[in-house]
């Protein structure tokens, strides 16, 4: 006889295959990412002689390939949110804690396959983008055996399924997903990049989950002004620690509040 | 058999369910009836424990909803319709309820063919009409086997076949010794399903009884008599003891006895009766009656009394007013 985690594990999976939105939100990521990072690994290798000296020397074609995230990112962000708040919206929420009335086994299992299947998907993505990108790149591109590239490819696939973990944890928070996505779309597209590229807020912004995250898909870092107090593991952590307050802030709503 | 004892649930200053104390037993239908508002829904996420109760506790089978291992084969519930995902398919919305509580799947083919949705188990819920996803929502509940049913308004959105065929569903369900607690906000149809009453108002236990001896307390059963020779009548009701009393519009009512006994004493006296029609007060009065000081929402412009008409098939049948303005 299975364990419940067991049996409530599959029954998310079915629930989570069975609605077409898992489908074009983890799809539309994919498809982002990579095209948009083709093109601009194309673009910036026929734009290359004309960037500067410094440009040149701190030329990361790892990251470079990787330009595409910060759109598909907003669609990672689409799928978790929709995958918990779905179930508000829908009502059906009643029907699911009614059969799992354990919140911590409702919603631990709910995530752990969300966030299984997107960082299946995740790491497709980052290591498409960066084949993809590094050949476009040409004889300015990098290699996946050249140091610190290999962790910066499977870091950008974590990055991408922190990002729709920590929208997970936010959208149980928040349980709405217009909500939801009205605060993390925006934020996480313009917000906390603006912050980032203002020099009054941007000691600030170095902390906020993405600008944190994005360090580990770094190869060439510490150059000229860009002097973050974290290695690409340490802002990896920063990251993690957001999403887990998160999702122990989704887990307090939802053991607290009415369903 | 299901326990709440002293249940309560306060929404700020608003007393939602004021410490209900009640047992629903198996083998029979416990008819759970109040009006719009009156916390039924409310009580009935407390039993499911969706939402927390300010005070007190129910039990389900002595134990609490939680701590219930694969809750689905013990309490099986109807809440809304649409309490479903409306992209997933009517099969794969059972499958996943199933999987989770460890039901074979091949119990869901077994539930949509008993609620009468095979034909469309591959379509998404959302194109369902109401009826249909009331149906869903069923087979849900009926999915783990459960010895104990509840069901929130089950006959909202259904047509006279569903309504039907829910009646004898639940009617079913309690022969078979399950326990079946259901929710209305219409007496006539817990008269025709229900065989206890929990009536509860503002969030108020009114009464905890069982549906004949609802009826024999609160339904008034009496005779109409009218007759050319009015006057007679009386004297002759009056003769043998009975308390008749005119009504306005020239008959005459005697509570009491059977219609029998009275058109014997009018042969008796040879006297001519254009009606003798035995009555009874509609249960629906005596709820409205019962829950008269806690009906939350008052329609300022109706009177609380109604029309004095029987149960519905009294008169007609249902919908005679509806065939009347049609033709």
């Amino acid at each position: 006889m299975m364990s419940v985690p067991t049996q409530v594990l599959q029954s998310e999976w079915t629930k989570i295959k069975s609605v077409r939105s898992t489908v074009w939100t983890l799809g539309l990521a994919l498809v982002v990412t990579v095209a948009l990072g083709a093109l601009i690994s194309a673009l910036t290798k026929s734009q290359f002689d004309k960037l500067s000296m410094k440009e040149k020397i701190t030329f990361d074609p790892t990251f470079t390939s990787f330009a595409g995230m910060g759109l598909g990112q907003l669609a990672m962000i689409v799928f978790g949110v929709l995958v918990v708040a779905n179930e508000y919206s829908t009502g059906m929420i009643r029907t699911s804690l009614a059969a799992v009335p354990q919140r911590a086994t409702f919603l631990f299992s709910k995530i752990t396959i969300a966030a299984l299947l997107a960082l299946a998907v995740s790491m497709v993505t980052s290591f498409l983008s960066f084949f993809l990108g590094q050949a476009m790149l040409g004889e300015h591109k990098a290699s996946i055996s050249d140091p610190g590239v290999l962790r910066a490819v499977v870091g950008g696939g974590l990055y991408m399924t922190l990002i729709s973990v920590f929208a997970m944890g936010v959208a149980t928070m928040l349980r709405s997903p217009m909500l939801s996505l009205g605060i993390l779309m925006p934020f996480f597209f313009l917000i906390s990049n603006i912050l980032g590229a203002v020099p009054a807020t941007k000691k600030v912004a170095q902390y906020f989950p993405d600008q944190a995250g994005r360090k580990v898909m770094q190869v060439i870092t510490g150059v000229g002004d860009d002097e973050s107090p974290y290695g690409p593991w340490g802002g990896f952590t920063i990251m993690v620690l957001w999403v887990v307050a998160a999702l122990l802030g989704g887990y307090a709503v939802l053991k607290e509040r009415d369903a | 058999m299901i326990e709440l004892q002293g249940l309560t649930k306060r929404y700020g200053d608003k007393l939602a369910v004021d410490g209900l104390t009640c047992t629903v037993r198996p083998g029979i239908v416990t008819g759970f009836l109040g009006p719009n508002g009156a916390g039924k829904s409310t009580t009935m996420r407390m039993m499911l424990d969706l939402d927390s109760p300010t005070a007190g506790t129910v039990l389900i089978d002595g134990r609490h909803y939680r701590q219930l291992k694969d809750p689905l084969k013990v309490v099986g519930a109807l809440l809304d319709a649409k309490a479903m995902h409306g992209g997933r398919s009517a099969y794969n919305h059972l499958l996943c309820l199933a999987q989770s509580n460890g039901i074979p799947r091949a119990r869901v083919a077994e539930v949509l063919d008993t609620v009468g949705l095979t034909a469309v188990a591959k379509k998404r819920s959302k194109g369902f009409s109401l009826g249909m996803g009331q149906r869903l929502g069923i087979a849900g509940a009926l999915l783990g086997d459960p010895q104990i049913l509840m069901f929130d308004e089950p006959v909202n959105g259904l047509d006279p076949e569903g309504i039907h065929w829910i009646r004898n569903l639940m009617k079913n369900l309690a022969t078979q010794g399950r326990t079946v607690f259901v929710s209305s906000h219409l007496m006539s149809e817990m008269a025709l399903t229900a065989d206890h009453l929990v009536v509860i108002g503002q969030g108020h236990l009114l009464a905890d009884t069982s549906m004949a001896e609802f009826i024999a307390q609160n339904s008034r059963s009496y005779v109409r008599l009218r007759s050319p020779e009015h006057e007679r009548l009386l004297d002759v009701l009056s003769g043998a003891g009975f308390t008749a009393v005119t009504t306005g519009d020239g008959a005459v009512e005697v509570d009491g006895p059977e219609a029998a006994r009275l058109g014997e004493l009018a042969a008796r006296h040879q006297l001519v009766l254009h009606e003798l029609s035995p009555q009874r007060a509609s249960l629906e009065e005596a709820f409205m009656r019962l829950t008269a000081e806690s009906v939350e929402y008052h329609a300022h412009s109706a009177p609380v009394t109604g029309e004095p008409s029987g149960p519905p098939g009294a008169k007609g049948g249902w919908g005679a007013d509806w065939q009347k303005k049609g033709s």
